[in-house]
């Protein structure tokens, strides 16, 4: 998926994936895509109530070699 | 936001444990565009001083795990029963303990205490200090960051009887 803006949020630890990806997500228009990379296993379920709250819909999601991938896309 | 939920802390400690529920719930309640507002009281309103002062010590804290955040993992898995003793009585003994968990927390990628409060300040969280505990403990607004307001416990109460969420820390 093509994205508009990659955020690396390796190594951080809650709640700084969340806080990165709001700052991130607020210089972006409606409709364009940030891609998340977490290594926080509580970013997985953190980011779904994020995306909740904020309307910002998670539009796909994948998981492997302890990394986290999120598509973001702006509300 | 229309339906734009309202969180209310009221932060009632200084010492670095309990500086961080409100600060990471602060932040992160703004990101996620909630309306936040929180009240510092006693022993919280060192969290709202320029410098912030808060140590944490294991005499307070018995279950506290005591480990070393440097050294093979095996080592830093260790813990170390630390006799009453050496707690109560080591000069220096929480700045040492404060030093090992600044440096765990860095570590592990957990943001420090001033940044959280940064975040708070540069994301609209609204903090308070108590006018009853300034006046007590002998505090001075320009002791404070800016930005900080003033009031009392009925200004408190009316801010935690409006809000969605009310969190006594």
């Amino acid at each position: 998926m093509e994205a508009k803006e990659d955020l690396d949020c390796r190594g951080m630890n809650c709640p700084l994936p969340i806080l990165k990806t709001k700052k991130a997500i607020e210089k972006l228009a409606s409709g364009e895509i940030l891609k998340v990379t977490a290594t926080d296993p509580g970013s997985c379920n953190d980011m779904d109530a994020w995306s909740r709250r904020t309307g910002n819909p998670i539009v796909d999601k994948s998981e492997g070699n302890g990394e986290y991938v999120f598509f973001i896309k702006k509300g | 936001m229309a339906n734009q939920k309202k969180l209310m802390m009221l932060s009632s400690r200084g010492s670095l444990d309990w500086a961080y529920p409100p600060f990471i719930l602060g932040s992160t309640a703004a990101a996620l565009d909630m309306e936040v507002h929180i009240f510092f009281t006693f022993y919280g309103l060192t969290l709202l001083l320029k410098e912030i002062p808060a140590k944490v010590t294991p005499a307070g804290n018995p279950m506290m795990p005591m480990k070393m955040p440097f050294g093979p993992k095996w080592f830093q898995g260790l813990n170390w029963p630390i006799p009453n003793i050496i707690i109560n009585n080591v000069p220096l003994f929480d700045n040492f303990v404060t030093l090992m968990m600044k440096k765990t927390f860095k570590n592990k990628g957990v943001a420090s205490i001033p940044e959280l409060r940064d975040m708070c300040v540069e994301s609209g969280v609204k903090m308070i200090a108590c006018q009853m505990t300034m006046d007590v403990f002998g505090y001075k607004k320009e002791d404070f960051i800016d930005g900080v307001e003033f009031a009392g416990a009925a200004t408190a109460l009316e801010i935690a009887s409006e809000s969605d969420v009310q969190f006594f820390i």
